[in-house]
């Protein structure tokens, strides 16, 4: 039977409803139970551990992480971060005071924003789970009852801390220390929500878990922070959707994703991101994975003004296999620096990286990547393929990979290609009935359908969709 | 009512190089018109000026469909007029697979008022439909979830082609060089399947050097093409001689005509 699968299903205007531009809606912030002063210093980080009832340890990291944030100057690689002001940010927010149970106890206002990003619809359907981050506190959240008979616990971060204090501090912050970079320190000192998954020795989940983030205040950065372990045997695929409403001055996200995979784990991490276009997104995520593990992260990045996230895996031990798939759109006016880093930290590693980038419009996509193979660490295998289209001469795409290795018996492979969408191809797509917008639409889609092909399958519609609106009004 | 594609005066240059000087055709639905003629004489050019192909800048004359112009048609609204080309070189398009391109396609020419995000043709109805007529042109199944034209064999793309023209049914179908390149069991396939497809509410224009097309689809009428003229038109007869004697008669025939194609010739280098 053949022709089963290759159709894409009818995507209805209703069903994803995207209107002009699909978030560029937002609700208003005055209901806001609590809403730090703009700026960044001692006191609005102490104020953000107060409200939340830390425990002075973490008290403490948080201002540590600030002096370091502090003490570190800007990055002078990447992108242009020229006019983001620290001081003009709204460092916390809480949108409602308790975190809620059931979806009836959700307020209207916070409701009617999540009904038009479909979140309970989606619930409905085969999730595992469903985590809402609004602004800065998770304010709804389920999990199915069985999972957690099995001992998987599927929290916000702060629940966290609150909930599972030990197991909680035998692992922050031990991928990305604060001192690792500087919005790593940032997000470090003013950290809120984000998702806590602990998996079990043993426990495989079926179904994708998921979590919706986002921004709905002027000037409100979002600084979640995410920590996932995946004990021995186990297996996850966390899925995160991002969108965020239209605003005239910068919003700044940094958010902080860590992983562990442990012996014979498997873990994949799919992520959207669909920013408006002021929207500075500057993520650390980084995996360590250990013997005979298998960590995956698949990255889909569009809209923001300044994207700039390498997600990372840390090969530990022997036979661990490190696999991060991207695509970075880049429409007018938008930079997405985006890429990953596989560094091989023992022997009989394997890693492999497929990035690929749209460029149109006069966007801008970098792909910068490390591979890295340390001492000794031999028989490593390493992978790297990036294509980039570029729809127009005004848009641009580079290409910096970077390879560092200690040891000579390793196999690396890089290839990359960059393309134009041919006039051949327009013209073929054409005659054929398409529209213009149609045929670039398609081609694109097909440009990265391989990656595509990798994604839940509503997520894989949503994003054919999305580029099919990046690309309407793209030509003539 | 029998459409007809009406071709008066064409004068086609790609970039500043005049290639065809004064065509005139017509086609009605349910006619099987054969195009020959030298390389170089114009042939493909008059194919991808048809079709609506931006780099084709007619220059003077007019083509027309039931009296509607469509000479400043994109190649879209041309398709959706009822125009169809099947490409000599048919264009790889990575990741695109067959069954999307073709459901989308399809949906675009069956209704012509089709916005862009509105709905497409119905799954079913439309899976029903490819198999059937992958079956009917002896086609695995399995095409359909292959990316369109990419990894293809020479005989797969043509086939492929062939299935577009069955699926899309246009009034005025355009074969350009479709049994080039394929080895004799690939040219009866599409032979057949071409024969079976044209009908009455298919106009054919094929463009060929070979016999086995036109065996399958005798043409009622048989136009001659030297230096972007049509400078001789008979019945399959003339076809036949073509393909025993070649142009050098033709050519003797028509010495100005003969001069424009070696004009060409010598821009072309």
């Amino acid at each position: 039977m053949s022709t089963d699968a290759p159709v894409k299903p009818d995507v209805k205007k209703s069903d994803i409803e995207f209107g002009s531009y699909k978030y560029g809606f937002h609700d208003s912030t005055d209901n806001y139970a609590f809403k730090s002063r703009k700026g960044l210093d001692p006191q609005i980080v102490r104020q953000i551990s107060e409200m939340k009832c830390e425990p002075e340890w973490m008290t403490n990291f948080r201002l540590e992480s600030l002096a370091i944030f502090e003490s570190r100057p800007m990055p002078n690689w990447g992108g242009d971060m020229s006019d983001l002001d620290f001081q003009d940010i709204f460092y916390y927010m809480k949108a409602a005071n308790e975190q809620e149970t059931s979806w009836d106890d959700v307020p209207e206002d916070i409701r009617r924003t999540y009904d038009r990003l479909g979140i309970p619809e989606a619930e409905k359907k085969y999730l595992s789970g469903v985590k809402a981050q609004y602004d800065s506190e998770v304010v709804y959240g389920s999990l199915q009852e069985d999972l957690a008979k099995q001992g998987v616990i599927f929290t916000d971060t702060d629940s966290a801390l609150r909930d599972h204090p030990e197991l909680f501090r035998e692992y922050f912050a031990t991928i990305i220390p604060p001192g690792d970079n500087k919005f790593a320190a940032l997000n470090s000192a003013v950290w809120s929500g984000g998702s806590f998954i602990y998996i079990p020795k043993g426990v495989k989940i079926e179904f994708p878990l998921q979590a919706y983030f986002r921004i709905n205040s002027q000037n409100m950065g979002q600084f979640e922070r995410t920590l996932i372990i995946v004990d021995e045997g186990a297996s996850v695929h966390y899925v995160e959707g991002c969108t965020a409403p239209t605003y005239s001055s910068n919003s700044l996200h940094s958010a902080v994703v860590e992983i562990v995979v442990k012996r014979g784990a498997r873990c994949r991490y799919t992520t959207i991101q669909n920013w408006s276009s002021n929207v500075y997104n500057l993520v650390t995520k980084r995996a360590m994975a250990y013997g005979d593990s298998l960590m995956e992260w698949i990255d889909g990045n569009l809209g923001s003004k300044l994207t700039m996230k390498y997600p990372a895996i840390w090969l530990m031990e022997p036979g661990a296999r490190g696999e991060t798939l991207s695509i970075a759109f880049a429409g007018p006016g938008q930079h997405q620096d985006a890429g990953a880093k596989m560094v091989h930290c023992a022997p009989n590693t394997s890693s492999r990286i497929v990035s690929k980038s749209i460029s149109r419009g006069g966007g801008r996509s970098s792909y910068r990547g490390l591979v890295k193979i340390h001492k000794d660490a031999k028989n490593c295998r390493s992978n790297v393929v990036c294509d980039a289209l570029i729809l127009d001469p005004a848009s641009r795409s580079d290409t910096y990979p970077y390879i560092e290795v200690e040891e000579q018996d390793v196999a690396i492979e890089h290839e990359a290609s960059v393309s134009k969408i041919g006039e051949e191809q327009l013209f073929y797509l054409m005659s054929r009935g398409m529209t213009e917008a149609e045929a670039s639409a398609m081609i694109v889609t097909g440009f990265i359908e391989p990656l595509v092909k990798e994604l839940p399958m509503e997520y894989a519609v949503e994003m054919n969709r999305l580029i099919e609106l990046q690309m309407e009004g793209s030509v003539g | 009512m029998i459409s007809v594609l009406k071709i008066s005066d064409l004068h086609v240059s790609v970039g500043t190089t005049p290639i065809l000087n004064g065509v005139n055709m017509e086609i009605r639905q349910g006619e099987v018109h054969a195009l020959m003629g030298p390389n170089g004489s114009g042939k493909s050019t008059l194919a991808y000026a048809l079709a609506g192909h931006p780099n084709y800048n007619v220059t003077e004359g007019s083509i027309e469909i039931d009296g509607v112009n469509v000479t400043e048609m994109k190649a879209d609204e041309r398709a959706r007029l009822g125009m169809f080309l099947a490409f000599q070189y048919p264009v790889v398009i990575p990741g695109v697979k067959v069954a999307d391109f073709l459901r989308h396609a399809v949906s675009n020419v069956r209704n012509p008022d089709r916005k862009e995000g509105e709905g497409l043709i119905g799954m079913r109805e439309f899976r029903k439909e490819i198999r059937e007529r992958m079956t009917e042109l002896g086609m695995d199944h399995e095409f359909a979830r292959r990316y369109l034209n990419d990894g293809f064999s020479g005989g797969e793309k043509k086939r492929m082609e062939i299935l577009q023209l069955a699926m899309l049914q246009p009034r005025f179908a355009i074969l350009d060089e479709t049994d080039s390149g394929l080895d004799s069991d690939a040219v009866r396939v599409v032979s057949e399947g071409l024969a079976k497809l044209a009908g009455p509410q298919m106009g054919v224009l094929i463009i060929t050097h070979h016999e086995r097309l036109l065996e399958f689809n005798p043409p009622q009428f048989t136009h001659v093409m030297l230096g972007g003229r049509i400078v001789e038109i008979g019945d399959a007869a003339l076809a036949h001689d073509l393909h025993a004697n070649g142009y050098a008669a033709v050519r003797a025939r028509h010495p100005e005509a003969e001069a424009e194609t070696a004009k060409v010739e010598a821009a072309a280098v």
